[in-house]
């Protein structure tokens, strides 16, 4: 258990990216099998085990301390696995380096073995075997609470730097796979052959696009491509085969669950590349909705009837990836395409319809078309070359994505944060806020990029001399109507939002650039960011 | 006014007495009880504890006229006091930091000998916190109160083991009193320092380390560990470092953590010790990709470890853990205890349900968050 407990340890507390990466693959390197496919199953959230609640973990722990020292420590500790896992008496003597403590494979198999009448108990005799550590990591396994900001992208990434593969090639496979991944690891140390995806409507790794700007049209002649809007969504990938219908995300999550009423209109057989969005029906035929109403169905695990009505989940098709029995991937964009359009027609038209090709001649024309989108949901376009066929990743001169102009706004700075590993000693991360009225700054995004190295040496040293409250890493900077640093700051988009004191929130908020020269009583208003929600940029 | 004082004349009488005798209440709880209340011979003031009998303060967080100090910990040791009685490491640590003028007069006590102020005993006993410190034992007409200041009762090679005292009334510090704290053993902690060393050859090790203490503690561990490279220190922590090794305790090749060719590779793979306040300054920016620890018992608790973005935390605490501070009570199986500063009332609670007579004390000016 303390190996696996050390693992979460350490990717709990590892701030950079890339150390978790390389944190993952020395695990995988040193831990058999099958301890290290129960831990990748953990960490992916991929373990199914019989749960035992929260509420037989308060019991055992009533059974072992006083109830009112427990009360203090949960207090001040706020995390029930953790607070139990370090309370737990321990036997004294002989138990303690006991060296029998129960390791992550003994604990996974037992309890997957077990009744759920029999959880507690077996969960209650580790405790007493394992240290802090080993408690903890026992706890969080059986409650499930795994947040460490570990992406299921970059666990697939861990994996395919693990196996010297591309990590398209772990997103085909991985829902086919199920722990403790003995196959995957043998193919991924050489031992073994790749595993066959035996599961029915398995994910298709996507095509991406590059960003495209104007000095790069020179070189690409407007003949050659075709265009379409680029819908502001989600983009996902919905398959069906042998009655079994899913929806993927661009990376090869399953959100089937989250999204029944799409899935249940799936009546074909093939898979499609698409953009799912929301869309209410009006007039004869459907209203695209905006972003923010397709985040009223995002992340959530169980729908409910009510959100099902108001937000219904549409599928705007971009591509036919596979038609029946044929794989279309091969042929050239313009061949899947009239096969898409003809495909879509056979579907229901509340659910699904085919993302319209724009008219140009020239470049030009498409920029004028660019430049006043029909919809606000729409957030650019997208240039496709006529002859590319489907391939996986983010292949070189086939697709571009030319977005719209970001939206601009000018904040003034109200928060400063100290940075991490290389930016260690530099207030590098920054909350900045807009007048709600003259004299009330109210936050509206926090942005960490988009700066020079040099330019964050200048608002570090602004930071510092401009202090007002320190708070831990955070200061709070000075910022009135007659002093302050504005920043205008550049954005993908805006919705509403009620966790947020502003009631806005950003999409992909950046520093654009820094306004030494601007007053900050020039900074935006609120109602200005209120307004771009609809109106755009 | 005083005089300046010399260890040759005392202000108070030292009186000679074995101390075996310590280790047993002078007079039977029920009759010392009987002879003085415990409130009569120490009381919680604004300025800190106050004995009347004695006319003096124990640790007074403003200056008083007469002070005795447990430890030099600058909550607990300030700079102003008219008379100060303290061990000679803490007054020598006082000097270091505040000047040697930081006291109109200044008179060591050592460990073990008992002092007589007016009609009041005292005497210092090893606290085993940092260099120095000590509990002091208040007695008069039969009753005994033990004020221990800060205390942990695990070995520590930097300082004098904590020594249990029979006593009346036992205060103690709540730093840690709550059963989530149990310390583990400080040498597994250094291991896992070691090893993430090891493991990241290119990054320096920023290792948050208390100036006083803390600082010698984790070096002098280090060290015991086998590592014998040079380690580097802050300038902060400089000054004691020179003084705990001029009194004897070996920490080895200490160099200054400064830039002298400029190179950001000079402080590749190195250990590098500093205040904790230091890391989010400018001075942090001279390590290449530096990994933040901290030794603290506070990094038992991950939020707060995480709060203070810390990628490596230590658990090495120089406090009586949960356990510690149980065992603690037991042994000196005091009449009463009275508990200040930190987790009062979890402890106060533990107390109670072994039925041993307890109170919070409230003073305030400790922070609790030093460790």
């Amino acid at each position: 258990m303390n190996r696996f407990a050390d693992l979460l340890d350490m990717l709990a507390f590892t701030p950079s990216r890339n150390a978790k990466l390389s944190l993952l693959q020395d695990y995988f390197r040193t831990v058999p099998d099958p301890e290290r496919g129960y831990a990748l199953a953990a960490i992916a959230r991929e373990l199914d085990i019989p749960a035992v609640k929260p509420a037989q973990l308060r019991q055992l722990i009533a059974s072992r301390m006083d109830a009112q020292l427990f009360a203090y420590s949960y207090d001040y500790v706020g995390d029930l696995a953790e607070t139990i896992a370090l309370a737990w008496p321990e036997a004294s003597g002989s138990a303690r380096g006991r060296n029998d403590a129960p390791g992550l494979t003994e604990v996974v198999e037992t309890l997957m073995a077990s009744s759920r009448r029999q959880g507690p108990g077996l969960v209650e005799d580790w405790l007493d075997r394992l240290d802090p550590s080993g408690r903890y990591g026992l706890l969080k396994l059986v409650t499930g609470g795994f947040r460490m900001g570990l992406s299921g992208r970059l666990i697939k990434q861990a994996l395919a730097a693990f196996g010297g593969v591309d990590v398209n090639q772990i997103e085909e496979l991985w829902h086919g796979l199920t722990p403790p991944y003995v196959e995957l690891f043998a193919w991924l140390e050489g031992s073994g052959e790749k595993p066959v995806n035996a599961s029915a409507a398995p994910f298709r790794p996507v095509m991406l696009s590059h960003a495209i700007d104007g000095k790069d049209f020179e070189k690409l002649d407007p003949a050659e491509f075709v265009a379409e809007w680029k819908w502001d969504g989600i983009r996902v990938q919905a398959t069906s085969e042998r009655g079994i219908s899913r929806l993927y995300t661009r990376t090869g999550d399953d959100i089937s669950a989250t999204f029944p009423d799409l899935v249940d209109a799936i009546s074909f057989d093939g898979a499609l590349d698409g953009e799912l969005l929301v869309a209410r029906p009006s007039g004869a035929g459907i209203e695209t909705g905006s972003f923010s109403d397709l985040q009223q169905r995002l992340n959530r695990k169980t729908v409910s009837a009510k959100q099902l009505r108001e937000f219904p989940a549409f599928f705007r098709a971009y591509d036919l990836l596979q038609d029946g029995a044929e794989d279309l991937r091969a042929r050239p964009f313009l061949d899947r395409r009239t096969r898409l359009e003809a495909f879509v027609l056979k579907l229901d038209p509340m659910r699904f319809d085919c993302s319209e090709m724009l008219e140009f001649d020239n470049w030009d024309d498409l920029a004028a078309l660019r430049a006043e989108p029909p919809f606000a949901v729409i957030e650019g376009v997208m240039i496709k070359r006529k002859a590319a066929p489907y391939l996986a990743g983010r292949p070189k001169g086939e697709w571009f994505k030319w977005k719209r102009d970001p939206f601009l706004i000018d904040a003034v700075l109200m928060y400063a944060q100290r940075g991490h590993g290389k930016r260690s000693g530099f207030y590098s991360d920054y909350t900045f806020g807009v007048w709600r009225e003259p004299g009330e700054l109210v936050p509206v995004g926090k942005a960490y990029f988009g700066f020079t190295d040099d330019e964050l040496v200048e608002i570090d040293k602004y930071v510092r001399n401009n202090t007002v409250e320190r708070f831990g890493p955070v200061r709070s900077v000075r910022a009135g109507l007659d002093k302050g640093l504005v920043f205008e700051v550049a954005f993908e988009g805006i919705n509403r939002s009620s966790r947020h004191k502003s009631g806005v929130a950003m999409r992909f908020p950046r520093i654009s650039r820094l306004r030494w020269d601007k007053p900050p009583a020039e900074a935006d208003r609120l109602e200005t960011l209120e307004r771009m929600i609809d109106g755009g940029p | 006014m005083y005089g300046p004082v010399t260890p040759e004349e005392p202000a108070y009488a030292a009186i000679d007495q074995g101390t075996q005798a310590l280790l047993r209440p002078a007079i039977p709880p029920y009759l010392s009880a009987m002879l003085m209340k415990p409130e009569d011979l120490l009381i919680p003031r604004r300025e800190g504890l106050y004995c009347p009998p004695g006319d003096f303060y124990i640790d007074p967080v403003r200056a008083v006229d007469r002070a005795l100090i447990t430890h030099g910990h600058a909550d607990h040791a300030r700079a102003g006091h008219g008379h100060v009685l303290a061990t000679p490491e803490t007054l020598d640590i006082m000097s270091i930091r505040y000047g040697t003028d930081h006291a109109h007069q200044t008179q060591p006590a050592g460990l073990g000998e008992s002092i007589r102020i007016k009609d009041v005993t005292v005497r210092f006993h090893p606290a085993g916190h940092v260099l120095g410190s000590a509990q002091i034992s208040v007695e008069m007409n039969g009753l005994r109160i033990v004020a221990s200041g800060d205390y942990k009762p695990r070995p520590d090679p930097t300082c004098a083991t904590f020594e249990p005292v029979a006593c009346d009334v036992f205060i103690t510090e709540a730093t840690f009193a709550l059963p989530v704290f149990r310390h583990p053993d400080a040498a597994h902690e250094i291991a896992r320092l070691l090893r993430s060393v090891g493991r990241n050859p290119e990054r320096a090790h920023l290792v948050g380390v208390y100036s006083l203490g803390k600082a010698q503690r984790v070096i002098r561990l280090i060290r015991d560990a086998g590592y014998h490279g040079p380690l580097f220190i802050h300038g902060a922590l400089q000054k004691l470092c020179a003084y705990y090794q001029s009194r004897g305790i070996a920490l080895g090749d200490l160099r200054p953590a400064t830039v002298e060719s400029g190179a950001k590779g000079d402080f590749a793979g190195a250990i590098v010790l500093g205040p904790p306040s230091a890391f989010g300054d400018k001075w942090a920016r001279r390590f290449p990709d530096p990994l933040v620890s901290f030794a603290s018992g506070w990094m038992q608790v991950r939020a707060r470890a995480r709060q203070r973005g810390v990628e490596l935390p230590l658990v090495i605490s120089d406090h009586a853990d949960w356990d510690e501070l149980a065992a603690t009570i037991q042994t000196v199986a005091p009449g009463e205890v009275w508990v200040t500063h930190g987790r009062e009332e979890a402890l106060v609670r533990w107390c109670e349900m072994q039925g041993i007579a307890a109170r919070p004390l409230h003073l305030v000016g400790y922070e609790d968050e030093g460790d």
